[in-house]
């Protein structure tokens, strides 16, 4: 690894990276859209930026290593260089000094509109053209790269359906027709329309509002899933971060890199005060949202049906060692908890006796979601459901306060031989450095 | 005689005129947006260049019609020559401020995004800040098409075409009984011009400036 990637700070590979490193721009087979392209890998190599006049550069000497298929969020205060270090890419920005390789090729002096061409863009505002209609935007960037008509005319539809936009109603219409959310969709479709294998995203979810903002950001995750492109995303908000990438850049002033890791890492093992400062109160809380339930134990809990004979429940309850019961209706969903005495009370009468059931999780859920039902559910447990809401088990309070600690262990314990791995490859590095041998000429 | 009987006496002799006036703006008006959209896009990026045009087009439109025209004779001669180059820099000024003005005014994150999508310096140009800032420019050039028509009048005074000549004419032979009648009509059917010209431009605006834009 360390010959590939000289200077690099970042060289090495989490345990949790979710996508394959293929270095190259190959078609998926697997992927649902008929052409598709994956992603390639981002080599950032000393990269610096130097305005005239003044004395301290934008971007300092900046190396980064970003792995093709991956989602590597740009977080850090305002006026931090991220903006600029993502504009770098593209060369929006052209750097003072240092490479930049997309898919192991150099693009530092290539063309810059022939780079742009294949580096999908997509900023805060949309940016699209208000004199063109919807299909006109996607439609541009096609057009540039000499597309023939009719398979730009199907590509429109395809993005159009991709971001979850009905094609023969909005294909016509004019950006101001759309409400914030859907031109934000749309500036997605148009940076993915020539299908480029790097997209880069400028705030793009900035200036809408949360809930849409929220919805933006699963369709992101949901279009990642099944495009695998390498995505650079640039944001402010740790937790949109947390939640999109697979790795997040902290970046402070001059965009020196204050920790590059999985967001599982930066939340339990932020390098510093400001890492840790800008991560926020309740890293252990945002944690949760990082694991789903069915990473933890699901036990098996004493249940029985509505259609049960009440001396069955009787018995059940006896031998249970519980107080309470889950009771199920008749398509096996938990229906109500029956604590010991509850039949008394209600004189043997399923249908007044215990309490209901107000929120069951899915498998699917975060822990965070478990946390916030068994908070509120005044069992102190609650019931996993399958597909058709099914019974399949409960998780409780013990459980998940068993493994979120054991994840933070884990997570710890990561972050400890990562950093441990770091400083090798850096002793490596100086070792080269002093011995005149810096690795492969770049 | 009275003025409808005028009219319709001269009517042959008054389109002729009319003609020739509509045609004498039009086709200024023509040269003066190309060169003026020209130097809009040449200058409006830089600060210094931007604002040396628009100074020098305005101070152009001080110098009173009648002195240019009459300056113009002893360099161009007589005739159509200095009406068209007296009519085509006072055209300048409305098209080259609106034009500047229209440039610099569309939305910087626009031009980021057409940088950013891979558009180069020529197609940006095209197809995203000339077509933003075709409505100010329109409406620089109905202003010069407005204007052009009252200082096309003063071009009778080269011997130039127009409705100028009847009003000239008019001036020279005040006292006489057709006098009064001349300078109406051509002021009149300068003004009947004006009108119908500016009901073109909503014409124009309505098919060239596309839906998205349209105010």
């Amino acid at each position: 690894m360390p010959e590939s990637a000289p200077e690099s700070v970042s060289a090495s590979v989490p345990a949790s990276a979710t996508s394959t490193a293929t270095a190259t721009v190959t078609s998926d087979p697997a992927g649902p859209t008929p052409s598709s392209t994956t992603g390639a890998t981002i080599e950032l190599e000393n990269l610096t930026k130097r305005y005239p006049g003044s004395p301290l550069p934008a971007v300092d000497n900046v190396s980064l290593e970003i792995k093709a298929g991956e989602t590597v969020i740009f977080v850090g205060p305002s006026g931090g260089g991220k903006t600029t270090l993502l504009k770098m890419i593209n060369r929006l920005i052209e750097p003072t000094s240092g490479r930049i390789r997309i898919a192991g090729e150099d693009v530092t002096d290539m063309d810059p509109v022939k780079l742009r061409r294949k580096v999908g863009y997509a900023i805060q505002s949309s940016g699209l053209f208000p004199h063109m209609t919807v299909a006109q935007n996607i439609a541009l960037v096609p057009k540039m790269v000499g597309w023939p008509k009719g398979k730009i005319k199907a590509r429109v539809e395809e993005m159009l359906d991709l971001v979850g936009l009905d094609p023969a109603e909005f294909r016509g219409r004019y950006p101001r027709q759309l409400s914030g959310g859907q031109q934000q969709r749309v500036g997605v479709a148009r940076a993915l329309a020539a299908d480029p294998p790097v997209l880069l995203m400028d705030e793009p979810f900035g200036a809408v509002d949360p809930i849409t903002r929220d919805h933006l950001q699963d369709e992101l995750i949901r279009l990642q899933h099944e495009l695998h492109k390498t995505i650079v995303f640039v944001t402010h908000d740790f937790d949109e971060a947390i939640k999109l990438g697979d790795r997040i850049v902290v970046l402070r002033e001059r965009s020196h890199i204050a920790q590059f890791d999985t967001p599982e890492a930066i939340l339990t093992n932020p390098v510093d005060d400001f890492v840790s400062g800008f991560v926020g109160a309740g890293a252990a809380l945002k944690r949760l949202n990082l694991t789903r339930v069915r990473d933890v134990e699901v036990t098996d809990y004493p249940t029985v049906q509505v259609d049960d004979p009440l001396q069955t429940i009787f018995d059940k309850l006896r031998d249970a060692g519980t107080n309470e019961l889950l009771l199920l209706d008749r398509r096996r969903r938990p229906y109500k908890w029956l604590r010991r005495g509850d039949l008394m009370r209600a004189k043997g009468s399923l249908a007044r006796a215990g309490t209901l059931v107000h929120d069951t999780v899915t498998r699917d859920a975060t822990l965070r979601d478990a946390l916030e039902a068994v908070l509120t559910d005044n069992a102190g447990r609650v019931a996993v459901t399958g597909r058709r809401g099914e019974y399949e088990g409960v998780v409780d309070m013990e459980t998940l306060m068993n493994s979120v600690h054991e994840l933070l262990d884990a997570d710890r314990l990561e972050a400890v031989e990562h950093q441990h791995e770091l400083e090798e490859l850096r002793a490596q590095q100086t070792h080269q450095e002093q011995e005149g041998d810096g690795g492969p000429a770049a | 005689m009275n003025f409808w009987d005028y009219i319709s006496n001269r009517h042959q002799q008054l389109l002729a005129d009319a003609y020739q006036h509509a045609s004498a703006v039009f086709q200024c008006m023509v040269v003066a947006t190309l060169i003026g959209v020209l130097i809009g896009v040449l200058t409006y990026r830089s600060e210094w260049a931007g604002n040396l045009a628009t100074l020098t087009t305005s101070s152009i439109l001080t110098i009173p019609s009648l002195a240019m025209i009459g300056l113009l004779i002893p360099i161009v001669g007589l005739g159509v020559p200095p009406t068209v180059i007296s009519l085509t820099l006072y055209g300048l000024l409305p098209i080259v401020r609106n034009a500047i003005v229209g440039l610099r005014g569309v939305d910087p994150s626009l031009i980021d995004a057409a940088r950013g999508i891979g558009m180069s310096r020529a197609a940006r140009l095209t197809k995203v800040e000339l077509p933003l800032a075709w409505p100010p420019i329109l409406t620089g050039i109905r202003v010069s098409t407005q204007m052009l028509m009252g200082i096309a009048a003063i071009a009778a005074y080269a011997s130039g075409p127009g409705l100028g000549n009847e009003i000239f004419r008019g001036i020279a032979s005040l006292g006489s009984k057709n006098a009064l009648n001349q300078v109406l009509a051509g002021t009149l059917g300068i003004i009947i011009l004006a009108l119908l010209f500016d009901a073109a431009y909503v014409l124009i605006g309505r098919l060239t400036i596309p839906r998205g834009i349209r105010a």
